[in-house]
């Protein structure tokens, strides 16, 4: 940690450094924010931009940026704020890490800041015609009336400049040429996967560029966080990336845990970490049946859904829903689980583990997929690293990027697994990612069920003592879990009171959508479904 | 007494001699024919191959793709001709969340769909805003913005309850009248974000 702090007090004189949070936090000035990344970058090897996080600490404006140095796996966050609300700018760090495009976007949607040398200063996610800035303390929620008008397209951007002398300069540009040919996709479209839109210019059948239009299922989720309790917004956590909903909400508990001190008590934890690994069989089961269906496939749609079933009898059991289940707590699990639980897991893998071998046979090797998805929409290892493309999407490009793996939470160092890598970065890579990881979720599983069945009592008391008011102490918690499509991360902000003061989410498929335009350039337009079904995103999970 | 409408007594009818002529004389020639109302056959043929459009924006829809697959099936009551075009579909399930982005896009959907049609509001969110009513861009409840004809509450709802309110909404159209009835009104009056409100407030 000391060691840090020499480091960055080296390269940037004017930082400082506080060792005694969870990660090392940075406060710099925008001034030098700029240099400071670079040499964090380029010196210490902090090649990803994990997160980024607006803020408005009313006095001041500003970013909390979350970096991930690639070969120690080690969390460093820095601190930028401006104290100007009426013209609030900062330094775009786009030039490093292109996955900075759409987080600054997201930033400048939510609070009006601008970033000087970004490229493309647009809103991300709410009408072009929004007024103001809603997760601003003092955003005002009746200035934005419901509006049935349609809405206009955006056809024109602008980025900031500064030259020598530190004027600030706007220039206006274009999304396209007035010559590109632009076909849009979607919102309502059956394979965009949900309701995103994709505004796509075309040389004949190639792609020449896609601009992502998303926000149509944005619901403000971190701003409703701000004005409840922390068991009460457990619920949105599922209601984001729903193919992740245990993992999601075990994210939160455990951030909320960590800032409590609380203790989980074991045969809870293992509960916990059965349910995320069903829950990610089931999201590659509903990835595989949606990628095969878009290709035409639609027995083998059927097939995935059919294993589903078994995985949802189980969540039925003993959370007693199907999806959505609200089972983890702060603390532990709301019950014990029931009582043929065990019995249904091993069931349940039996069952897939015979049936993965049918889907090969159905679908890997038929002609079509084949010819549809090798070598198609390629992403490289450097480009998955520099867009933070975590999950199945990135290690199919060969990044060893599971955090289960680089940083392990719950009781994930106990368990024996591997960490499926591919090379290519390609559909095929992708797809064949996912079908090695179920063999994998299968594995652990049927550690876990031997695990539980010699630990503790069936309808044992599953969860910590928790305080009936719960307060966080002040101060500021990130906590990193492996979802079903990446890396989620789940961001608190506390000022000693029952309510958090900004509460962010680190989507993985928000990554996921601003490699689109990458992978699919020069791609033919109906590949751009099949890359778009292999990145294998759930738009709730972008728009949040 | 071949002339049986629940609606309309025996006697009003002035023409039952002669029908009942014809059912005899086509009966002796080896013809089999049922008497009944023009709006009996198409209400049967209409509820029973309703074609949902295919909009689903969040969780809600994978509880749908479920109705389709194989446990469910949904092919059972002829609803799984999912249509991607409005014009093809005879109703909307409204799946997941609408916020002021959605909102134009749903209601130009709606008005691009071939009546008869129908709307089953479905989750939550789409009944009331659900969880996230107390957000700034989301719609409370699709009936602020086309008019509903089933709601099913369920946050997501299981598929028994997806069937559930598709039997409704089967109800609902086998005693519709299209030919001569009164009971198919303009829907759109009574909505709280109507054109005219529109125009009102912008006024």
């Amino acid at each position: 940690m000391a060691d840090i702090q020499e480091k960055i007090t080296q390269l940037c004189l004017q930082a400082q450094v506080d060792t005694t949070g969870e990660f090392p936090m940075v406060t710099v000035d925008d001034a030098q924010w700029h240099d400071l990344a670079r040499a964090l970058k380029e010196q210490l090897h902090y090649d990803v931009l994990s997160a980024v996080v607006g803020m408005d600490w009313t006095e001041a404006l500003g970013c909390v940026y979350y970096l991930t140095n690639t070969s120690t796996h080690e969390l460093l966050h820095v601190k930028v704020a401006t104290a100007d609300r009426e013209n609030p700018r900062l330094h775009s760090v786009v030039d490093l890490w292109p996955v900075a495009n759409f987080q600054e976007r997201e930033v400048y949607d939510f609070f009006g800041i601008v970033f000087i040398g970004h490229p493309d200063m647009r809103r991300m996610f709410l009408r072009t015609d929004w007024v103001g800035y809603p997760l601003r303390k003092d955003y005002d929620p009746a200035s934005n009336p419901l509006r049935l008008d349609d809405e206009t397209n955006e056809d024109y951007t602008c980025r900031w400049v500064e030259d020598e002398q530190g004027n600030v300069k706007k220039i206006d540009g274009k999304v396209f040429e007035d010559d590109e040919y632009v076909v849009n996709v979607g919102p309502q479209h059956p394979s965009t996967h949900g309701v995103m839109r994709y505004r796509a210019s075309l040389d004949g059948e190639i792609v020449k560029k896609i601009d992502v239009v998303s926000g149509y299922i944005h619901r403000g989720i971190e701003k409703l966080c701000e004005n409840l309790t922390y068991p009460q917004m457990l619920l949105y956590t599922e209601r984001m990336d729903y193919m992740a909903a245990h993992i999601n909400r075990h994210c939160m508990c455990m951030c909320v845990e960590k800032a409590l001190g609380l203790e989980v008590p074991r045969r809870a934890e293992l509960i916990r970490l059965m349910m995320d690994e069903l829950m990610r069989l089931s999201s590659h089961l509903l990835s595989y049946g949606c990628l095969t269906m878009d290709q035409g496939a639609t027995t083998a749609f059927f097939y995935g859904f059919r294993e589903r079933e078994l995985i949802y009898d189980i969540f039925d059991r003993t959370c007693g829903a199907r999806m959505s289940m609200s089972y983890s707590t702060i603390g532990g699990v709301v019950a014990d689980v029931h009582e043929d639980f065990i019995k249904d897991v091993r069931h349940a893998c039996d069952v897939i583990e015979k049936n993965l071998a049918e889907y090969h046979k159905l679908f890997t090797g038929n002609v079509i997929a084949v010819n549809r998805m090798t070598g198609v929409g390629i992403l490289t290892k450097q480009e998955a690293i520099a867009y933070d493309i975590t999950g199945p999407s990135g290690r199919a490009s060969g990044w060893h990027c599971d955090v289960r793996k680089t940083n392990p939470y719950s009781l994930y160092n106990e368990f024996d697994f591997d960490e499926v890598t591919y090379e290519h970065g390609d559909s095929m890579d992708r797809y064949m990612v996912r079908m090695r990881e179920m063999e994998q979720c299968i594995k652990i599983l049927r550690q876990a069920c031997d695990k539980l069945e010699a630990e503790g009592i069936q309808g044992e008391y599953c969860a910590a003592k928790v305080p009936k008011v719960m307060k966080l102490p002040a101060g500021h918690w990130y906590q990193q879990v492996e979802a079903s499509r990446g890396a989620f991360g789940v961001y608190i902000e506390s000022d000693g009171g029952t309510k958090p003061v900004r509460v962010h989410f680190q989507s993985p498929c928000y990554n996921l959508i601003g490699v689109v335009d990458l992978t699919c350039k020069d791609n033919m337009i109906a590949d751009l479904i099949t890359i778009t079904a292999s990145l294998d995103f759930v738009i709730p999970d972008i728009d949040r | 007494m071949e002339v049986k409408i629940k609606s309309m007594k025996y006697e009003d009818f002035k023409d039952n001699e002669y029908i009942e002529n014809l059912v005899e004389q086509l009966r002796a020639g080896g013809t089999n024919i049922i008497v009944g109302k023009l709006d009996q056959l198409m209400n049967w043929g209409v509820s029973n191959s309703l074609w949902p459009l295919c909009f689903g924006t969040s969780c809600c829809a994978i509880e749908f793709m479920c109705l389709g697959a194989a446990r469910y099936d949904m092919a059972r009551y002829g609803f799984e001709v999912a249509r991607n075009s409005p014009r093809q579909a005879d109703y909307i399930m409204c799946q997941g969340t609408i916020n002021y982005r959605m909102a134009p896009a749903l209601k130009r959907l709606y008005e691009q769909m071939a009546e008869p049609k129908y709307v089953i509001a479905c989750g939550s969110c789409t009944v009331s805003g659900g969880p996230f009513k107390n957000s700034y861009c989301v719609v409370k409840g699709v009936n602020e913005i086309i008019p509903v004809d089933v709601y099913l509450p369920g946050c997501p709802p299981r598929p028994e309850a997806f069937f559930y309110a598709l039997m409704q909404l089967q109800r609902k159209i086998k005693v519709q009248k299209y030919f001569g009835g009164v009971n198919r009104k303009e829907k759109l009056e009574g909505l709280k974000y109507d054109g005219k409100v529109l125009q009102e407030e912008a006024k």
